[in-house]
């Protein structure tokens, strides 16, 4: 396309228009080369294996009613995408999770009435996600080390809290919300879905989600083009404590009862469905259908070993490699698009 | 020359990126000891030309031989053992290592698990500034240090390789006369001593003192090769462009308003020292100095990137308090960074998410961005300052050096700031759009902004201030009104002396 349509070298006209060097790669190819694909290709593989595996798999309702375990991180893992992106990490969650919830059983079990506590627990939330912002973006330290020195901390403080025993006796209405049924579909499927909507659009398509992956991608030139850089990483932590400990008020609903054990490990799952659904370790890049799709991916997985009777240890395995995998995948892709 | 046989013939290079052909079959020799310049429009191909040689990127098609034998030249590592250096047009390095660690970075010849010298490898580092004559501690780490000082230790670097050829991809975009002499009577020697050199830059005039023979790109494309004193710079341009570019002319000082930005007592120690100065609506204030004379490190300030430890900044006569650069953007202030790799282009985002960067309530004015304004903006940005790209969807990253900086400009232009402080501005940008470029800034010093261009190249600031202000060593040592500027007058301001007496309270 190029030596017929230029202007021979000799050509003297003048050239102001601007010149578009040439047709961008084909959109299909654009298309097909994301890491989101990847995560849609190997979620129908892993389906159809499955429901090889096991006829159950062949109903959605058995799926969705399996999903209730993990989606409560998936939920977190939605929040965790956008502080990925913005080239932050947050690793507390779970236990942020573990210490909202200790503190709302706390407060039921000392008599306050069930709005009061879920009120507690959600402020517990807020103010653990503006601690873990303070600590990066006014003192300035490395989120990773940041988390995990938090992760640690709010932990002990659930056990400190809740001691080994767990706290239960919710009323009925509390209890239960993955009993609860939009059609077939669980209560916090529907909030997952509808999470997922809301804040994929909230990073497509609003000033503030492309602030975001400018931030990610650059946080020298994202403050020299005047984004407001700290206050918006200061609002994605904050927003990470929220929708923590929202999870830990429906793992407390669920189970019935807290401990301070709930969700422990959790943040490692939390991080496999950020990394599987294609989001860069680095910032960036990465998007929320590609954390759904992977939310996704991992239940089937998670579930088909269970069905297939794989034990727990072997289990982990097939989690951590599917963790480097995807992490190989994703660099080799963006890698590819880089130079 | 005749006699000799070339070093390096090229033949039939060619390169395409995702089906776009930059380089059409390009054909050159490259003679022993001759300093030879590519030329050409930002995005001809001179810098693929380049990395094609020193391995970075591979030809689509083309052979290269080497002193008679064919090579394949198929990394950099590979370019360095053939002995092809290449200082990279923008400096690339580990910015948490020293400065003297950076100088043996890709050096050949050491043993893998040897041990590292530390006191010899600092001493030869020492010796190979000690060569360019700039005073950098090699020490410190690379971070933090100024464009001029990092492209430098880059030229360093290649001098350390002891290469047949060496490839300078813009080394002077951002060095003053005073560093563009030392590095010429560098080049000299390596020509003397039968090295080849390929000289990249878009300063007519730089060509002219030190290249023996030109080869001219358009659109991908060898024009012409020639020797250089057989072109005129009108020859040279036309070939380059294909039209000629009238002269910029000063539009004569306009009328000039009151005080827009005024700077008092500005200090940081160990940066600048003292520094007071006014800018007023309506006028362009040069400044000028020395690479490391602290020009820069007073923009940063103002804008607050790294503020200053004492001293006032008034803006429109209210006391501004910036202490990071939102604070100075909410007071109508933009800031052209000298260093567009770091400071200026998100690289993997697309050209139109750069361009609009700075104006998210004009493209997302209730938060959502509007897609179609965005993209309006972004063209009429890219064909105002003849952004040469595929689609405004590409990676900025993908464009030459020169579109970038391009698109950095239009992204503050866009801004419509009522003080605009520029820090090299034109590094990498053709001739061609650098009048464009300076009928722009005309433009908005006549609708009476305020701007202040921090420029090494002096032509530039001869042609473009209103008054130039100069810095010496973190101090500022001179105002000088338009009529009385020159050359000399900068320079003789500019150098260092000791014990010279000090303007202070400068305004005018
Ligand atoms: N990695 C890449 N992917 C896609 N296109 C590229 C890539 N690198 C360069 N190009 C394109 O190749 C063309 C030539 O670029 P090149 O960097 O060689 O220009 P140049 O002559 O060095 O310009 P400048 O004076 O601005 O430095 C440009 O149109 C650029 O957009
Ligand atoms: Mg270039």
């Amino acid at each position: 396309m190029n030596s017929i349509d230029k202007p021979t070298p000799s050509t003297t006209t003048p050239t102001i228009v601007v010149r578009e060097a040439a047709a961008p790669r084909p959109r299909w190819q654009v298309l097909l080369i994301r890491p989101e694909t990847v995560t849609l290709v190997l979620l129908v593989v892993a389906t159809i294996v499955a429901s090889r595996l096991s006829p159950f798999f062949a109903d959605l309702g058995f799926i969705l009613e399996s999903s209730t375990y993990y989606i409560e991180f998936a939920i977190v893992a939605l929040v965790l995408t956008l502080v990925i992106i913005s080239g932050e990490i947050d690793l507390s969650p779970a236990a942020q999770m573990a210490l909202s919830a200790c503190l709302f059983g706390t407060a039921f079990k000392a008599g306050l009435p069930m709005p009061v506590a879920i009120g507690v627990s959600l402020l517990a939330g807020l103010v653990m996600g503006a601690f873990n912002g303070f600590l990066v973006t006014v003192l300035r330290l490395p989120s990773i080390i940041v988390t995990i020195g938090t992760l640690i901390l709010f932990r002990g403080l659930a056990q400190v809290l809740a001691g080994d025993k767990s706290i239960g006796g919710f009323p009925s209405w509390f209890v239960g919300i993955d009993y609860r049924m939009v059609g077939i579909v669980p209560v916090p499927v529907v909030v997952f879905v509808a999470a997922s909507v809301l804040l994929g659009l909230f990073l497509g398509i609003t000033i503030y989600g492309r602030q975001i992956y400018q931030i990610g991608t650059s946080e020298i030139a994202a403050i020299h083009a005047g984004i407001r850089v700290r206050r918006i990483k200061m609002g994605l932590f904050i927003a990470s404590g929220l929708v923590s400990s929202i999870a830990g008020l429906m793992v407390a609903s669920r189970l019935g009862s807290v401990r301070y054990d709930l969700a422990s490990g959790a943040e490692l799952t939390m991080v496999l469905i950020v990394m599987l659904g294609g989001t860069y370790i680095f910032g960036g890049r990465g998007s929320i259908l590609g954390t759904f799709l992977a939310a996704w991916l991992l239940v089937i997985i998670a579930t088909g070993m269970t069905v297939a009777n794989i034990a727990i240890n072997a289990q982990l395995t097939v989690m951590g490699l599917l963790l480097i995998v995807s992490i190989i995948m994703t660099n080799a892709i963006y890698a590819r698009s880089q130079r | 020359m005749t006699e000799l046989k070339p070093l390096v013939s090229a033949r039939g290079i060619s390169k395409s990126f995702g089906g776009v052909e930059v380089l059409r079959n390009v054909d050159l020799d490259l003679m022993p000891g001759e300093v030879h310049a590519l030329l050409g429009e930002n995005g001809a191909g001179k810098s693929t030309f380049a990395k094609i040689l020193a391995g970075v990127h591979r030809p689509t098609r083309g052979t290269i031989e080497l002193g008679g034998k064919a090579v394949e030249i198929g990394s950099p590592i590979g370019a360095q053992r053939l002995g092809i250096t290449l200082i990279h047009q923008e400096p690339i390095s580990f910015p948490d290592l020293s400065v003297a660690e950076n100088l043996v970075i890709g050096q050949v010849g050491g043993k893998p698990l040897g041990r590292v010298r530390w006191a010899e490898l600092a001493k030869e580092a020492r010796r190979l500034m000690g060569l360019l004559n700039v005073p950098i501690d090699v020490t410190v780490p690379m971070r933090g240090l100024s464009i001029a000082d990092q492209q430098m230790v880059e030229i360093a670097r290649a001098l350390a390789s002891d290469s047949r050829l060496i490839i300078m991809d813009e080394p002077t975009a951002a060095l003053t006369p005073k560093e563009v002499e030392t590095l010429f009577t560098i080049v000299r020697r390596l020509r003397e001593e039968g090295r080849t050199i390929i000289f990249i830059s878009h300063r007519l005039e730089e060509v002219r003192a030190i290249c023996d023979r030109v080869t001219i790109f358009r659109d991908g494309d060898k024009i012409e090769t020639a020797e250089t004193a057989s072109l005129t710079d009108a020859d040279i341009i036309r070939r380059m462009i294909g039209r000629p570019v009238a002269d910029y002319l000063h539009r004569g000082v306009g009328h000039v308003g009151a005080v827009a930005l005024s700077v008092r007592g500005l200090t940081l120690p160990g940066r600048f020292e003292n520094i007071s100065f006014d800018v007023r609506k309506g006028e362009i204030v040069g400044l000028g100095g020395l690479v490391g004379a602290g020009r820069t490190d007073v923009a940063r300030a103002i804008f607050g990137v790294a503020p200053a430890a004492s001293g006032t900044i008034e803006i429109d006569g209210k006391p501004a308090e910036i202490r990071e650069p939102t604070d100075a953007i909410a007071r109508g202030v933009a800031f052209v960074s000298e260093d567009r790799a770091i400071a200026g282009i998100f690289r993997s985002l697309s050209v139109e998410t750069n361009i609009t960067a700075a104006v998210p309530e004009r493209i997302a004015p209730k938060g959502i961005i509007r897609r179609a304004v965005e993209k309006a903006l972004a063209k009429e940005s890219v064909e105002k300052l003849r952004i040469r790209l595929a689609t405004v969807r590409q990676p900025i990253g993908e464009l030459s050096g020169g579109n970038q900086q391009k698109a950095i400009l239009a992204r503050w232009l866009l801004a419509e700031p009522d003080i605009l402080i520029l820090d090299e501005p034109t590094r990498g940008i053709d001739i061609g759009v650098k009048a464009e470029f300076y009928d722009r800034i005309g433009e908005l010093a006549a609708a009476g902004r305020a701007i202040l261009l921090i420029s090494s190249e002096l032509p530039e600031l001869l042609a473009l201030s209103d008054r130039i202000l100069v810095m010496s060593e973190g101090k500022l040592t001179a105002d000088i009104p338009r009529a009385e500027a020159s050359q000399e007058t900068i320079m003789h301001a500019a150098v260092p002396r000791s014990g010279r007496h000090t303007v202070s309270g400068a305004a005018a």
